[in-house]
């Protein structure tokens, strides 16, 4: 028989004892007011102002033009002037700089044969008269600096001669839903309270029952009639609460300050959110029966968290990763949550529109719950 | 249900290659509190787990209150307190806090559970520090608290484990005079110690090294049977009469005790003082008396055998 009143004493007293451990409980506001301005601001996706260095071996007004039409994209900020591409090699290995752009001493013999300012046909097969009219060199190894500045290689160049520029006509026309202005923020504040319930959430509770273990606490415990179920249902309920302010916290904050909407309805956000977090004290729990102290309780919810951030679509794209990669990164609450949390606050979508999502996160908590009560045993041996 | 509560036969606990309980007997009757004496490391703790059902035997049987362990270890959770070692209530919480959760834990109906803390408040001294953390409180106060957190659902067998290691004299007293009460009132108990004066209060005691049980009876009944005499020699250069003594044949143990020396002769020796006064021909001026036996000289004569 379960006795919820020794469920309510567990849960008394981890209140009780949470009241006094101030820090822990600083922690429960700090964590996700502090990382939602950090990240908030600090995460951008969209590149801009990347430093260059410009080597202008033409030296003529055009080339000086050219220069200032890179810079008015945003993309680049010129911040150094050198005379040979050698000392733009150097000033990329030194990290000076990401990428360098050389004009030729030639710019205006190749721009009057450049095709893109539609001078006359070019001559398809004269290798000397289709060249592009400079040269950027680029730190190619992160990729999204690097596709930035490739960004750059269809610039249209038709301002350089005041003229028109061309009207081109897209080949496809794109609306786009939920977040128009393509602001980074948008996606990163819902997908911020998935990382941050996943880190508060797993290490509260492991370490809270391992705390037990650490203090001799458990021992006293395993000599009384408490069925391990009690206590991990006793030990979980405040986490609950905790893990509501939490996301409170998040969403309101990331509403004001950088303007996420919140399109969803409220009842939906709560069943997702209460399943996510009662999801993510399971494994909690899971935890704090394998670590034998807090340090190691400690190393396992980061070995959680790494994948949690890495691989749930918080900062890159599910779609991108390979098939094989997309199932290990399903068993992890984090990205059934990034895409459901986006979901209800982003696109509107109902329950059942989550459903499987939904679903696989009761499954995920109720599992994590058995394979807890059934490894906690009340025996030492 | 009959008389004897707890009951053991060949009784062994293996951890890997170590043998930490080795084939123990024992037998412990209503009414009574039974010591565990022996050295850190002896089995003793190994024991208590293995009574209480959190430690499987390797092999041997266990019989608690008429039950078998550790089968019967849960439903017998409510007849069987277990003080722990080192204090294993909540140091951040309140004595009344820490109370309240041990009645709502042993399912103590809410009515009854004010009157019983009010009474186990009363009667371990705790009335004036109610409110204070258990974390801040003396040695001795927190182990009041756990004795009255342990006796709460008023256990019909209690075990406590190292009780009043870490506690000053006066309080050892009290507790124990506590424990009298309990026992008064019905319940048995099964005490671990390493404390000869602690030993001594028990009805009954086991003798424990190395997991193995060296000696089994009262206190009195232990010293009446030590197999030796006790002689104490007083004079000078104690220690240098320490080192002509120690090796020598029947001469089971030497111990300085202030000024004097405890010495254990075997008993098949039928003069001692004489033989130890021929002994010690090179030391003239000491004096050589007999003496009672007291329960160190038991415990020393019957922990000194084989290292195993």
């Amino acid at each position: 028989m379960i006795s919820p009143r020794r469920i309510a004493a567990v849960l008394k007293k981890e209140l009780l004892q949470l009241r006094r451990d101030r820090m822990t409980f600083a922690m429960v506001i700090m964590i996700p007011l502090i990382q939602l301005l950090l990240f908030g601001y600090a995460i951008n996706t969209n590149l801009r102002h990347v430093p260059v260095a410009l080597v202008d071996q033409s030296q003529t007004e055009l080339s000086r033009t050219l220069a200032q039409i890179v810079q008015a994209t945003q993309v680049v900020i010129i911040t150094e002037q050198l005379t040979t591409p050698q000392e733009a090699e150097r000033a990329i290995t030194e990290s000076r700089v990401r990428a360098a752009l050389i004009i030729p001493p030639d710019v205006s013999q190749r721009l009057v044969r450049s095709p893109s300012i539609g001078l006359g046909p070019p001559n398809a097969t004269d290798q000397t008269s289709s060249r592009p009219i400079a040269h950027w060199i680029v730190d190619g190894s992160d990729t999204m600096v690097a596709s930035a500045i490739k960004s750059l290689r269809t610039m249209p160049l038709t301002e350089l001669l005041k003229q028109p520029p061309n009207r081109q006509v897209p080949t496809f026309e794109v609306t786009l839903y939920f977040n128009p202005e393509q602001r980074s923020a948008v996606n990163i504040v819902p997908g911020l309270v998935g990382v941050i319930l996943t880190m508060t959430m797993i290490l509260f509770t492991s370490a809270a029952i391992v705390r037990e273990r650490e203090r001799g606490n458990m021992e006293m415990l395993i000599n009384t009639p408490i069925k391990s179920i009690e206590l991990m249902v006793g030990k979980i309920i405040p986490y609950i609460f905790l893990g509501l302010i939490q996301v409170a916290i998040i969403l309101g904050l990331g509403h004001v300050l950088f303007d996420v909407p919140i399109n969803g309805g409220l009842g939906v956000l709560l069943v997702v959110t209460l399943l996510f977090i009662i999801a993510s004290l399971s494994l909690g729990l899971v935890i704090s029966t394998l670590a034998q102290n807090q340090l190691q309780s400690m190393q396992m919810t980061i070995f959680v968290l790494l994948p949690s951030i890495l691989m749930s679509g918080f900062m890159f794209p599910f779609d991108g990763m390979p098939q094989p990669v997309q199932m290990i990164a399903q068993v992890l609450p984090a990205t059934h949550f990034m895409d459901m949390i986006r979901g209800v606050v982003l696109r509107d979508a109902s329950l059942y529109e989550l459903r499987w999502g939904i679903l696989w996160m009761i499954g995920f908590a109720a599992f994590g719950l058995l394979a807890a009560t059934l490894r906690f045993q009340k025996r030492l041996g | 249900m009959s008389d004897v509560v707890v009951s053991t036969q060949g009784l062994t606990r293996r951890f890997g290659e170590n043998t930490a309980v080795n084939n123990l007997d024992l037998e412990i009757h209503t009414g009574q509190i039974y010591g565990l004496l022996g050295p850190n490391g002896c089995g003793k703790t190994t024991t208590m787990r293995m009574l209480t059902g959190l430690l499987t035997p390797t092999s041997g049987a266990i019989e608690v209150l008429g039950r078998s362990m550790p089968e019967a270890a849960e439903p017998l959770k409510n007849e069987i307190g277990y003080m722990t070692q080192i204090f294993s209530y909540y140091r951040d919480l309140t004595v009344l806090e820490n109370l309240r959760f041990a009645a709502e834990i042993y399912g103590i109906p809410v009515k009854s559970a004010k009157e019983r803390i009010d009474e186990l408040l009363h009667t371990y001294d705790l009335t004036t520090n109610i409110h204070q953390l258990s974390g801040s409180m003396s040695g001795g106060q927190r182990q009041k608290l756990a004795l009255a957190a342990t006796v709460m659902h008023r256990p019909k067998l209690l075990f406590l484990d190292e009780p009043t290691s870490a506690v000053d004299p006066e309080t050892r007293r009290t507790f124990w005079e506590q424990l009298f009460d309990l026992v008064d009132q019905g319940a048995t108990m099964i005490v671990s110690t390493h404390f000869m004066d602690e030993a001594e209060r028990c009805h009954r005691l086991a003798i424990l090294q190395h997991g193995v049980k060296k000696a089994d009876g009262s206190p009195r009944q232990l010293m009446e049977d030590l197999q030796a005499d006790v002689v104490e020699v007083e004079g000078p250069d104690l220690r240098k009469v320490k080192h002509t003594l120690d090796g020598q044949p029947k001469i089971l143990s030497t111990a300085q005790v202030g000024s004097r020396l405890r010495v254990l002769v075997d008993k098949s020796e039928p003069l001692p003082v004489d033989m130890l006064r021929a002994k010690l021909g090179a030391f003239p001026s000491l004096s050589l008396a007999p003496q009672r036996p007291n329960l160190e000289d038991v415990f020393v004569s019957a922990t000194r055998g084989p290292e195993q």
